[in-house]
């Protein structure tokens, strides 16, 4: 690891404040993606400020009848929340389909949102990738890509998001709060957190710097059923291949975002309007612009009867 | 690069050592404080050898920083045995021949501890999912979940009413 300087914040505006003041600080969360990071010199920060005693651990009810969840809940209390269970059960699915125990209990609402890409030339220091630094290529292009994205990706970049609960948080239209250096808060919805990577691969998300996450909400319960479908090439504790989050309703009409896809969690409002005609209908319009590799293709299909697969299971609930 | 000094509690015992900030939580216990219980299989989150339970969360301790635990409670396998007493966890392991070259051996006992402590009737399936973070090259497993089901065994019988 490179050598760095740490401190505790107290609060979340002077946390903020201390990461935008020194070039190359970082916010340290549960630490499970950063400091792994750090180990391999893929991250490098000259300056660590510690959030984990920001009092930002509550999930509370907030007044249009969703729930507010600090950015510092862990994602074991955030699954086991009796609230979440009932309510929002894509989100306790999605939770418990990743990682170990172990991490899930390190591991908080913010440092999953961004947790970065799996992709394996990200993590090989001597290969080239526009992610890790810019302007270097990007060798999964025309290399081994089978993990990899199969829409939104461009010519400088065709990672995925890997993470679960992200994309349940896509379905449920959950909102992130944040705080700046200066004080300012904003909120930015789900859809408009991750980016696309065009042409500026290392930023995965729409964060400024020293922008902290203060707290992610969800609006008020959708109702329904609640699926996570989550394929990976081993049936635990792994990364997934594609996964599907789903909500359907009664009536056979709902929503679905999916996994393992893109370089964001991925959902297309307009195919969600055609949940009733069935999954093929559905992923059809999801994926219409999808530019799979010859390694990757087969991640449409799967998604279609990952799809399938929750919809039947939403009929026989 | 200036030190950092730590002081927290481990196995009961109030510590207060020096270290560099990039000290991880692991290395902490192993080199400064000798404490060599907990094993380095991965250093990246996957294997479980090295797990202990801050502040009553069972973690990777790999996977955190020597500072973080300035203030706070940490215990390792070195505190599982009282009194020169194996733990019937460390019993039944030892019974049912749960461990081959024991690598994986302290941070199984470990998570498996932190189990029993929640749940003093686990399914199999339970404790399959609990212990899925804990890797191991050895022994398949099974004799592990079956150490683990008898000692909740034996923990209950203990607890009925004579
Ligand atoms: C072996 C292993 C297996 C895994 N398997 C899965 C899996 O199957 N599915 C899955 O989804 N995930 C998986 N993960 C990833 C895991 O979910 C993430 O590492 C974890 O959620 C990150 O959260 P954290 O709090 O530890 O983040 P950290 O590592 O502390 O932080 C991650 C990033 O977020 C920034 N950050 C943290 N908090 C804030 C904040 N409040 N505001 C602004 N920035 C912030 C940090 O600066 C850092 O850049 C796995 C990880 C490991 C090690
Ligand atoms: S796909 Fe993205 S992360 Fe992977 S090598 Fe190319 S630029 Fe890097
Ligand atoms: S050494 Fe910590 S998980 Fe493997
Ligand atoms: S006994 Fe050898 S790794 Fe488990």
């Amino acid at each position: 690891m490179k050598p760095f300087t740490y401190e505790r914040a107290k609060t979340p505006a002077e946390a903020a404040a201390a990461v935008a003041r020194q070039p190359g600080a970082k916010f340290l969360a549960g630490g499970t993606n950063l400091l792994d990071l750090m180990k391999l010199e893929i991250e490098t920060p000259r300056h660590l400020v510690d959030v984990q005693d920001l009092k930002l651990d509550r999930i509370e009810p907030t007044t249009d009848g969703g729930l507010r969840i600090g950015a510092l809940v862990t994602n074991t209390a955030l699954a086991a929340d009796t609230r979440v269970r009932r309510d929002y059960g894509v989100l306790t699915r999605a939770i418990v389909a990743g990682a170990s125990g172990q991490l899930r209990n390190k591991a908080t609402t913010a440092g999953n949102l961004l947790q970065r890409t799996r992709c394996p030339y990200f993590y090989d220091p001597n290969m080239p990738c526009n992610k890790r630094k810019p302007g270097s290529g990007c060798a999964a292009i025309g290399g081994y890509s089978r993990q990899l994205a199969v829409i939104g990706s461009s010519d400088q970049c065709i990672a995925t998001y890997p993470g679960d609960m992200a994309v349940a948080m896509r379905v449920l239209d959950a909102t992130v709060e944040t705080v700046k250096a200066d004080g300012t808060t904003r909120a930015i919805p789900i859809a408009d957190f991750h980016r696309l990577p065009g042409d500026k691969p290392h930023l995965d998300n729409n964060l400024e710097a020293g922008e902290l996450i203060t707290a992610v909400t969800v609006p008020r319960p959708l109702g329904g059923t609640h699926h996570y479908e989550k394929v990976r090439d081993r049936a635990s504790y792994a990364f997934a291949l594609v996964s599907v989050a789903a909500v359907i309703q009664k009536d056979g009409s709902g929503r679905a975002a999916f996994g393992g896809v893109a370089h964001k969690p991925w959902r297309v409002e307009a195919a969600d309007a055609l949940m009733t005609q069935g999954a093929a209908a559905v992923t059809a319009r999801a994926f219409a612009n999808a530019r799979p590799t010859e390694d990757n293709a087969f991640k449409i299909p799967l998604a279609t009867r990952a799809l399938a697969a929750t919809i039947a299971e939403g009929k026989s609930a | 690069m200036s030190k950092q000094h730590i002081r927290a509690t481990v196995n009961g015992d109030a510590v207060d050592f020096l270290c560099e900030p990039t000290t991880s939580l692991l290395n902490a216990l192993r080199d400064e404080l000798r404490l060599t219980g907990s094993k380095e299989g991965c250093g990246s989150g996957d294997c479980g050898a090295c797990s202990v339970m801050l502040d009553d969360k069972l973690v990777c301790s790999c996977l955190v920083l020597a500072p973080e635990i300035d203030g706070r409670r940490v215990e390792t396998i070195e505190g599982l045995a009282q009194d020169g007493q194996l733990h019937p966890l460390q019993r039944k392991f030892l019974e049912h021949g749960a461990l081959q070259c024991g690598f994986c051996t302290p941070g199984v006992l470990v998570a498996a501890k932190a189990l029993l402590e929640r749940n003093v009737d686990p399914t199999e399936e339970e404790t399959r999912y609990w212990l899925a973070g804990n890797l191991c090259r050895c022994t398949g497993y099974d004799k592990i979940i079956r150490a683990v089901l008898d000692t909740a065994a034996e923990l209950r019988q203990e607890r009925l009413p004579a």
